[in-house]
Formats: structure tokens, sequence, C-alpha cells
């Protein structure tokens, strides 16, 4: 079995998820309480992930974070390095391909939280930033953790976007989803078997615990 | 009449169409090896035009990845792989009878770099691949693509590789490898001749081809999978080794096999 892709993988899922957590969070709380009129066109360039094909994603992500690109220039401006076949560039490429997964539960999450009482915290002189942590995190923090793990686990899954801009190096961008195809490639199928065994066992028990916790949750708490 | 049997008679006037259509242009699909690209699509505009009534549909890729898919049933008619062993080995599992490989060319293989770049292929050679402008080299994965292979067989017997190898990036084909450096992804890359010498880019790159003693001959076969259909498939192959095909395939850089 393929241990540095495996670990590989992990390191990028945990990564793009705590990346989308400081990135996505802000986001989800202007796409949940924005009145501008163009919101709708920001929400829909958040959602694109979902319903394009990752080569497209990836096509243009190897483009644009490339040296020839403002953005790769300046890039390596700025640190010397490279971001097209490095931990760093498939880390962009992930964040960008499951921005969705964090932002749309997050944003529902924040939505749902009753204006009334953010009202009544504003209106006791608590701040905006105290009310965010001590009214509207706690009452939203099934919808944060659940955009966490299902970023986590997108990421986990992720192989149309790395095969694009991956270069497929060992220990830098060979993730698991791409080791797995070399094996079949390669008629390895033993090693395939395996590895996609530990990946089907890993993502049952990750969704499996999701949402046993998430019922739990719910019925600790119901709706009111 | 009633509207429903309307619409069945309708149907069946469109089923009957379906069927003439269906006989009359007999379909022939072609797994091809990514660095038959350009070359291909040109031989395949000439077949289309001399046999109207064939159908063909070319798909390109790893001729590793074309073999693991043939293996598992995949409905190719004719498989044209970059190498003469994935063609012997379809032969030694039956999906293939021995009298129906054929040779149609030896690929060639260049170290490639984009047309804005600094670097001189033809004076630096093999070393182009040393300088500390280039950080990353695209090859095709020498695990299912023979011209990954070849790669590493040249970087080897040159005697850069151990110097070399922490820049390679693996292309999933050869294609894919050539669009790393084309996108100016990769600084350079070692690929096949025959993308090198693509028609809308010919000028657009540069490239110092690898003495062919430095790796071992890129011999090129292809079969007729034993699901073909007996007619189009043999001609398909007939025409690949006819003196026209040879010209188109000479032109984009393969030698021919006499």
């Amino acid at each position: 079995m393929d241990w540095q892709a495996i670990v590989l993988s992990l390191r990028l899922a945990l990564s793009t998820t705590l990346v989308l957590q400081v990135v996505g969070m802000p986001l989800a709380w202007w796409v949940a309480f924005s009145r501008r009129r163009w919101k709708f066109l920001v929400e829909a360039v958040v959602a694109l992930p979902l319903v394009l094909p990752p080569t497209v994603l990836g096509f243009y992500v190897l483009i644009a974070i490339g040296p020839r690109s403002p953005v790769g220039a300046l890039y390596a401006r700025l640190t010397g390095g490279l971001l097209p076949f490095s931990f760093a560039g498939l880390l962009v490429a992930s964040v960008l391909y499951s921005m969705p997964f964090t932002v749309q539960p997050m944003a529902a999450a924040f939505g749902s939280v009753d204006r009334k009482l953010l009202e009544a915290a504003w209106c006791l002189g608590v701040s905006r930033a105290s009310t965010f942590r001590r009214v509207v995190m706690p009452l939203a923090r099934q919808g944060i953790a659940t955009a966490a793990i299902l970023s986590f686990a997108h990421t986990v899954g992720e192989f149309g976007v790395v095969l694009m801009v991956g270069g497929n190096i060992a220990g830098v961008t060979r993730t698991v989803s791409i080791s797995i195809y070399d094996q079949t490639q390669s008629l390895d199928y033993n090693g395939a078997w395996h590895t996609s065994l530990l990946l089907v066992a890993f993502s049952f028990v990750v969704l499996a615990v999701t949402y046993s916790w998430q019922r739990r949750a719910w019925m600790l708490w119901p709706p009111h | 009449m009633k509207p429903r049997r309307v619409v069945s008679r309708r149907l069946a006037l469109l089923m009957a169409f379906a069927a003439c259509a269906a006989a009359g242009a007999q379909k022939l699909t072609v797994a091809a090896a990514a660095d038959l690209r350009f070359a291909l699509d040109e031989l395949a505009t000439q077949y289309r035009a001399a046999h109207p009534e064939v159908d063909l549909a070319i798909t390109y890729g790893s001729s590793g990845n074309f073999f693991a898919q043939i293996q598992n049933g995949a409905p190719f008619d004719v498989f044209l792989s970059a190498d003469v062993d994935y063609p012997q080995r379809l032969i030694a599992a039956g999906l293939a009878s021995q009298d129906s490989l054929f040779l149609y060319g030896v690929g060639r293989i260049v170290v490639w770099v984009p047309a804005g770049s600094p670097l001189d292929p033809a004076a630096l050679g093999i070393h182009l691949l040393e300088a500390a402008s280039v950080r990353h080299i695209a090859i095709a994965n020498p695990q299912h693509a023979p011209y990954g292979r070849a790669a590493v067989a040249a970087m080897r017997s040159l005697g850069v590789y151990d110097r070399v190898s922490p820049k390679l990036v693996l292309g999933e084909n050869i294609g894919q490898a050539f669009e790393f450096v084309e996108s100016g992804a990769a600084e350079a890359g070692i690929v096949a001749l025959s993308l090198a010498l693509k028609p809308a880019g010919r000028g657009h790159g540069r490239y110092w081809e690898v003495p062919q003693e430095a790796y071992p001959k890129i011999e090129q076969g292809g079969v007729i999978l034993s699901r073909a259909p007996a007619g189009p498939a043999a001609q398909f192959r007939a025409f690949l080794l006819s003196a026209e095909a040879r010209r188109i395939l000479k032109q984009y850089g393969f030698s021919v096999p006499q």
C-alpha cells in the first residue's frame, strides 16, 4: 500500500479544510446576510466547482498559477518558488474545488440563526465580533462542523483536478486517488484493491460518524 | 386515426431510418497512443475521404491505459500502441490474433522547450535539463507510457538521470506531458518528436533530438482485436501501411519500417 500517498492526501485534506474554515467563514457570513443586489453572482461563482468538470477547473488553474500568468509570476517573486506541481499549487486548486462544500453549509447555518437573538445582542451593546463568537458560532456549530467534514472528505476524494495540475510527484502531488489510478494502469490490481478498500472504509466511517452525530445533536436540540 | 397510432407509425418510420443508417455506416473504433495525435488526425482525414462508408472514431491516451481497458473489455477494434509489448501481451491474452500484429512506425524523442524559453536546446542538448532555470521536466508516466520509459532510459544512458530526477513531473500520457510544457507550467520536457512537429506549433517551440542509440528503439505496433468487424479493420491496417500513410508518418517524425 502506498502510505506516502495516503499521508499526503490526509495532509492536503487537512490543510484545505483549515484554509477553507478561515476563508470560507467570512464569505459564508456575507452570503448569508448581505443585501447586495449582485449577491447571486457571488453565490453562482462559489457554486461553480459543483457543476464544472474537474478537467475545466484543473486546466484553468494550471494556466492561472503557471509562471506566465500574473498570479504565478507574483508568487514566484514573493517566494522564489513555482506553484504548478507543488503542494502549495495543489492546495490552491483544492481550496477552489472544495469551496462550495464549506460555504454552502456554513451560509445555511448562519442564515438559520434567529435574527432576534442577533438584534438582542446588539441592543445589549455586544460588538458584532463578539456576537459572532458568542451567539452565532454556538448556534451554527453543526453547520460549521458539516462544512469541515465535507471539505475534508471531498479533498481526499479529489482526482481530476489533481491529475490535471499535480504532475504525479511522489510525496508532493501523488495523492491516494492518483496512486490508485497508477496502480490500475500498471495492472497492479492487488495494490489498487487494498488502497481502494481502505479509502471506502475511511469514507464510510467519516460519513457514518457525521450522520450519527448530527442525528443525536438534532434530537438534543430540536428545532423550534 | 387515433393520435397514438400516428405516434407509433412515426416511431416505426424513425426506427427504420435508424436501421438503414446503421447498416450503411460501419463503425470502426481505434485506440491510439497519444504521440499519434497530430499524425493520425491527418491520416484519419485522408482515410475518411477515401472510405466515407466507415464511421471512424479515434480515442487518444496512454498505451498502458488502453491495454488495461482492452483487457477489461473496452470496445475498441484497432489498438495502435506506442510499443510492441502491449499488443503482444493482448495476443498472449487471446484478445487479438498473432497475424494481426503490424509495425507502423518507430518513434523518436526530443528535449523540447516552449517558444519563449531562453534556453537553446540545439546548443545544450541533454544538459539543458540540468540548467538551474529548468525547475520542472515533464515526461510521460513511465509506469504505463512507453514514451515515459524511453525518456527515463535516455536520461540514464546519457548520465543525467540522478541529477534531474527530482525535477520530473509525470503526465498521464505523452500528450499531457507536452501540454505541461506548452502551457509554461514546466520549463522543459522530453516528448515525442511527432508532437514537437505539430502543424500549428511548428516554430512555436524548439527541440533537440535525443540520439536514437540512447534509448531502446520505440517500435510502435498495432493489433486488430478479435472483436473487430473483419472488413474495415483490415482495410484500415492496409491504409496505415500504404505508401501515402508512410509519407505522412515520416513527415511527423516517425521512422517508417521497410
